[in-house]
């Protein structure tokens, strides 16, 4: 591998994209653009009807044989919501912080007690016991605060036959009292990154195709440059493009008020995380550009990788139903967006399982693209 | 100019199908080092065929081919580090200017600065665009982006050069410029390898011409023995005599 041409090469790439101004636009611009105006048009919440999952702890005296019980059984039977019982806090809040669960309620010692003392004297506020449900919501998720906690005060209203406050049970929105309301924009921050980064399959396979146009590719074939070297430069301009792309974001948002109080580490394993993921462009890329006769085909044809990606992997997946949720899994931007949601919002660990785990979803995604983008476009080159 | 009897492009029998038709149809040639020959033919005749089989971008469906001792397919890579190739196409870089495209094939031929300094100034003094050469190509005529693309075929010093229709769209003063270049080229003892559609450029340049025709390489000597044998005045009424007045659709 001679580092004289994978220079030469990764240096006219990145000239190449930092001078032609559509490219320039299409890359670092647009999907600023298209974030803030996607954000301030549809900030709120999606109208499909999805499965929120809750976790539950149950430290009622009473436990088994108690209200406490029914009004698990209660939230059980609405369709909304899907729950686990949880023996401990602990296992809880880490599947809490890593976006298992979107909410954990946490039912007080004395909740079958009140309630005993409420259905005695449903009428005299001065004879009840009163206690507090505990509520913790996911701070990744706009779902999570503004849909899970209505949802638990109305199961908990219907369950008392209560027709109106006041209730000897209170509802604490626990992790909300802690931290300030997260703003829409917030919520939809972990997935700009992604969503920028997506926009290079499109750029690439424009720029393979119209350098196969105008004869470029076969000039550069007549020089000793390797398909390895050829493919290394390509890589590594485009790993380049998305570190500065990510950089710009990451700016731009932090502008608007978007300041994750994390470590360095986490930083760096977020950003690391969109590095990883442009692996995977650049093969869809490459994908598009062997299948694409034409660089106006090329456009066309990318957006059959872009939109998956758009809307199962990025912050517009947070308003989708369960089914498309579960098609979420199958593109490889619902990770990468996943995982900086558990680092920026949940503010989970960076060793945590589930980080750990989208990082080698994203890191195995991302390397078997590339290889088959490489293979089909040196094969195509080939003939 | 000393032609060397030691052959350094060899083609035997050599054939090239794309789907039913034979683009390259049994073609044998020799061309020695420092010759200059020229290929000619009608558009679609197989000339660029035939470059980019002996530049390595195709491999032929049957026959044997060397160029510079290396026999192809086998050593690409050892081929391409002698070779210079100028594309029938216009290939430069348009948003890179004029050094910078230079300094991107300097760099995929991997070239020491130092020697790669002296070609570029060299090369850019010789054909005209020195005092241009920073200016983005895409502000650059037709005529200036070919001899840009003749620079960057050169700029490694190759030993073999494949000139595809090297002047074709520059004017009468830029089309003179790049011959005087050119022989200065063939004196240097290089092999060159020109296909053209220009006649008066053939017979200027070229120390044996060959004539190809739906494939097969019907006719190859000196533009002066192809004159006398055909019993015409000049290499244009051989081609036509030989290839014929129809006007043919490219393969």
């Amino acid at each position: 591998m001679n580092f004289q041409r994978i220079n030469a090469l990764t240096k006219k790439e990145l000239k190449k994209t930092f001078r032609e101004p559509a490219v320039l636009f299409m890359i670092f611009l647009f999907p600023i653009v298209f974030v803030l105006t996607f954000g301030i048009a549809f900030g709120g919440l999606g109208s499909t009807q999805p499965v929120y999952d809750i976790g539950v702890i149950n430290l009622d005296s009473a436990n088994s044989s108690g209200s406490a019980q029914m009004f698990i059984d209660a939230l059980s039977n609405i369709t909304l919501l899907h729950v686990n019982v949880y023996s401990d806090n602990q296992t809880a809040q880490n599947d809490l912080e890593q976006g298992k669960v979107q909410a954990v309620i946490i039912i007080p010692a004395t909740f079958s007690q009140s309630l005993s003392s409420y259905y005695a004297s449903p009428n005299n506020p001065k004879c009840w016991m009163n206690t507090t449900l505990l509520l913790y919501l996911d701070r990744g998720s706009i779902v999570a605060t503004q849909v899970i906690s209505p949802i638990v005060k109305k199961v908990l209203t219907s369950f008392l036959n209560q027709q109106a406050a006041p209730s000897p049970v209170n509802v604490q929105i626990a992790s909300l009292i802690e931290t300030r309301q997260l703003s829409a924009f917030e919520f939809m921050a972990p997935g700009m990154f992604t969503f920028a980064s997506i926009f290079l399959i499109m750029m690439i396979a424009q720029s393979f195709t119209q350098d196969r146009e105008n004869g470029m590719l076969k000039r550069i074939r007549t020089t000793p440059i390797t398909s390895t070297e050829f493919m290394t430069s390509q890589i590594i301009a485009y790993m380049l493009i998305a570190l500065i792309q990510a950089i710009l974001v990451f700016a731009a948002i932090h502008l608007i008020g978007f300041k994750p109080q994390i470590s360095i580490p986490a930083y760096l394993i977020a950003f690391t995380l969109v590095i990883l993921f442009s692996l995977s462009n650049v093969g869809f890329g490459l994908i598009t550009a062997t299948v694409s006769r034409t660089s106006s085909a090329a456009t066309g044809i990318s957006f059959l990788f872009v939109l998956p990606q758009l809307f199962l992997g990025t912050f517009v997946g947070t308003s989708l139903s369960s089914a498309a949720q579960d098609a979420c899994k199958f593109v490889p931007s619902y990770y990468v967006t996943d995982a900086l949601t558990s680092i920026f919002l949940r503010k989970a660990s960076i060793g945590s399982p589930a980080i750990l785990l989208d990082f080698a979803i994203t890191t195995i995604s991302s390397i078997a693209v590339l290889a088959v983008g490489i293979i089909l476009f040196k094969k195509y080159l080939k003939t | 100019m000393q032609i060397n009897a030691y052959p350094e492009i060899v083609m035997e029998n050599v054939i090239k199908k794309f789907d039913d038709i034979n683009a390259v149809d049994n073609v044998s040639l020799r061309i020695a080092r420092g010759e200059m020959f020229g290929l000619l033919g009608p558009n679609g005749a197989g000339k660029t065929t035939i470059v980019n089989i002996l530049c390595g971008l195709i491999k032929p469906t049957s026959g044997f081919v060397t160029v510079g001792g290396y026999s192809l397919p086998k050593n690409l890579e050892d081929l391409k580090r002698i070779i210079g190739v100028c594309l029938q196409e216009t290939t430069v870089y348009p948003y890179l200017n004029c050094e910078e495209n230079i300094e991107l094939f300097g760099g995929l031929h991997a070239m020491k600065k130092d020697l790669f300094e002296i070609r570029k100034r060299l090369l850019l003094t010789k054909l005209g665009l020195y005092n241009v050469s920073r200016k983005k190509v895409e502000k650059y005529s037709g005529g200036m982006k070919r001899r840009l693309s003749l620079i960057l075929a050169l700029i490694h010093d190759p030993q073999i050069i494949f000139l595809d229709e090297p002047t074709i769209g520059m004017d009468p003063q830029s089309r003179r410029s790049v011959w005087d270049f050119i022989k200065e080229l063939k004196n240097e003892n290089k092999t060159i390898f020109l296909t053209t559609h220009y006649m008066e450029e053939a017979e200027t340049l070229c120390d044996r011409v060959g004539i190809v025709d739906f494939g097969k390489l019907i006719a190859v000597d000196t533009p002066k023995n192809l004159i006398l044998k055909n019993g015409v005045n000049n290499l244009e009424e051989v081609f036509i005599k030989l290839a014929g007045r129809r006007i043919r659709d490219g393969v």
